[in-house]
């Protein structure tokens, strides 16, 4: 679990699976994510185990989303825009 | 900038854009160099100085002024004419100096006289029982999460692992009012007698009178188990508590994160998918890339500086990548009268002590190679047992460790896994790593859509290639 310091930056909402959740102007979808206690994130396509962000700087893939349509997006390099629909993966993807 | 507007060839393209990255961009563009700097986040400064001219946090202290610093080198390196091309993926690098490149959807190939890699460090995989589970995350996850987005840890947060990043982040999130449990100090008993050796360099280190603050200032407030073995995350879902031994006692604490780290080692993917020879370091327990003193390699015009090329700390990375900017400016424009002195003074400085933290933290025996039941390869799914068993079938190498399990062939392309799987194997066959070697690494390095694949402008030997005349 994570929680903010206060700081100056305003706020902004991400759809999650439809349902909305704060972020701030410079976040990652994942700390955006972590922040609002979004766990597990996904699932594995191999065997349904859940999954997390782990490294938060783009190696390890398991903070993979579809963000605004597109599969697979590693959500820790992807900084949040107003009204981004985020969905979870759960399983393995089909091609789009 | 935006990809587009790129124009297809430069005198120098540097990939990363850390200390060592903008180092060496800032000597190349300073001396009229064509520069272009690439690197995959929204802003300059790598991971150590991630997101120094947007972190939301309002108090200089809790960070420290070693974060602050990068800010000097951020903003010579913006006004030295370097283009800087942010939130763009290097997928591919060639013995031609030619760069494959995406952003926002489009790809492109850029080629450049001399190409300086400085694509830094990661964090060394920490394969354990339950390091899968959500809530489980590294030390250096937890530190970028508070430097971009002033994230604190909250309920209860257990620490494991070893190394100078664990006490710098256990004592950046207390002064930042995080809430953490207990720390699980996993540095083996035993190192300390190999480290002693390296003790006079250290004391004349600027790093020891650092590190002890932080680990007084840490230990002061924290509850630190040490001797610690058997450590296993558990829980269903999501994490639930830990367990471990600390000095044969057994402990289990109900746990909301639990934080690891076992030191960083080179991101080495790019580097070897290129064709960059690279030899095992056995002090360093890890892969490195051959480079001479200036950072080149075996391929013509291309080098690599910062942490990529053997990890060193910030001050060393940005000293090298001076030195690797100095050397593409001779290649390149003959004459130029440069300067390596205070680069080489640097360099030497800052790499005192560096042999002693080597033996002080290096990894315990239950992290490099984890017992049967542990999973070694997160994407696939691979445990050390099965890698131990495919071993003992008569698997001999990494590559055909593939064929045999899968292990290595996800999204992550071994970069959590293939420091433990070589080590599993030359365990295995009493071998040593660098004889086994690593996975044959291959571009596109990080995945690349067909959408943006296709978006890559046709040159004339590809349009000769399909149309018929």
């Amino acid at each position: 679990m994570f929680q903010r310091l206060p700081d100056r930056r305003g706020s902004i909402t991400l759809l999650i699976d439809g349902a909305p959740i704060a972020a701030r102007p410079g976040d990652t979808v994942a700390a955006a994510l972590v922040t609002a206690g979004i766990a597990p994130l996904r699932t594995t396509p191999v065997s349904g185990a859940p999954r997390a962000p782990y490294c938060m700087m783009g190696v390890c893939f398991d903070c993979l989303a579809t963000i605004d349509g597109m599969p697979n997006r590693q959500t820790c390099m992807v900084t949040v825009r107003e009204g981004m629909r985020i969905e979870r993966q759960n399983g393995a993807r089909s091609l789009p | 900038m935006s990809l587009g507007d790129c124009d297809s060839h430069y005198d120098v393209i540097v990939i990363g854009a850390g200390p060592a990255g903008l180092a060496a961009a800032a000597v190349a563009a300073e001396h009229g160099l064509t520069t272009l700097v690439l690197d995959e986040n929204a802003a300059p400064g790598g991971q150590i100085w991630r997101a120094i001219g947007a972190s939301p946090l309002p108090d200089r202290k809790v960070l420290g002024e070693d974060y602050w610093r990068g800010a000097t080198l951020v903003h010579r390196a913006g006004a030295s004419g370097a283009r800087l091309l942010a939130s763009a993926t290097v997928w591919s690098l060639d013995a031609d100096r030619r760069v494959g490149i995406s952003q926002n959807g489009k790809a492109r190939l850029i080629t450049a006289g001399r190409i300086i890699i400085a694509t830094g460090a990661q964090e060394r995989p920490c394969p354990m029982p339950g390091w899968t589970l959500p809530g489980v995350m590294t030390i250096g996850a937890a530190q970028t999460l508070l430097k971009t987005s002033g994230l604190v840890p909250s309920g209860n947060t257990i620490i494991a692992g070893s190394g100078p990043l664990l006490w710098l982040y256990a004592a950046q999130a207390l002064r930042a009012g995080g809430s953490i449990t207990a720390i699980l100090d996993t540095t083996p008993p035993g190192n300390i007698r190999e480290a002693l050796r390296y003790l006079p360099a250290l004391l004349a280190s600027p790093y020891a009178l650092k590190g002890l603050a932080l680990l007084r200032e840490v230990r002061a407030k924290l509850r630190i188990f040490t001797g610690i073995d058997g450590l296993a995350a558990q829980g269903s879902e999501t994490l639930a508590s830990v367990r471990f031994t600390a000095k044969g006692k057994l402990q289990e604490l109900a746990a909301d994160t639990l934080l690891l780290h076992q030191g960083v080692v080179p991101q080495i993917n790019l580097a070897m998918a290129a064709g960059v020879r690279h030899i095992w370091d056995a002090a360093q327990t890890c892969f490195v890339p051959e480079v001479s003193a200036n950072g080149t390699t075996n391929l013509d015009g291309i080098a690599i500086a910062g942490d990529g090329a053997g990890i060193a700390g910030a001050e060393v990375a940005t000293a090298r990548g001076e030195l690797a900017g100095i050397e593409a400016v001779r290649a390149l424009k003959p004459g130029v009268h440069l300067d390596e002195a205070a680069a080489h003074a640097t360099l030497r400085r800052y790499s005192r002590g560096r042999a002693f933290l080597d033996a002080m933290f290096a990894p315990a025996r239950a992290f490099r190679l984890p017992a049967d039941d542990v999973i070694a390869c997160r994407c696939e799914e691979v445990t050390a047992g099965q890698v131990r068993e495919a071993a003992r079938l008569g698997c001999i190498g990494p590559n055909q460790m593939k064929a045999f399990s899968r292990c290595g062939m996800g999204p992550c392309q071994g970069r959590l896994c293939g420091l433990t799987v070589t080590g599993l194997i030359a365990d295995a066959h009493a071998m040593s790593p660098g004889a086994v070697g690593y996975y044959r690494l291959r571009a596109p390095v990080k995945p690349l859509s067909l959408a943006e694949f296709a978006s890559i402008p046709p040159d004339e030997d590809a349009t000769r290639a399909v149309v018929r005349s």
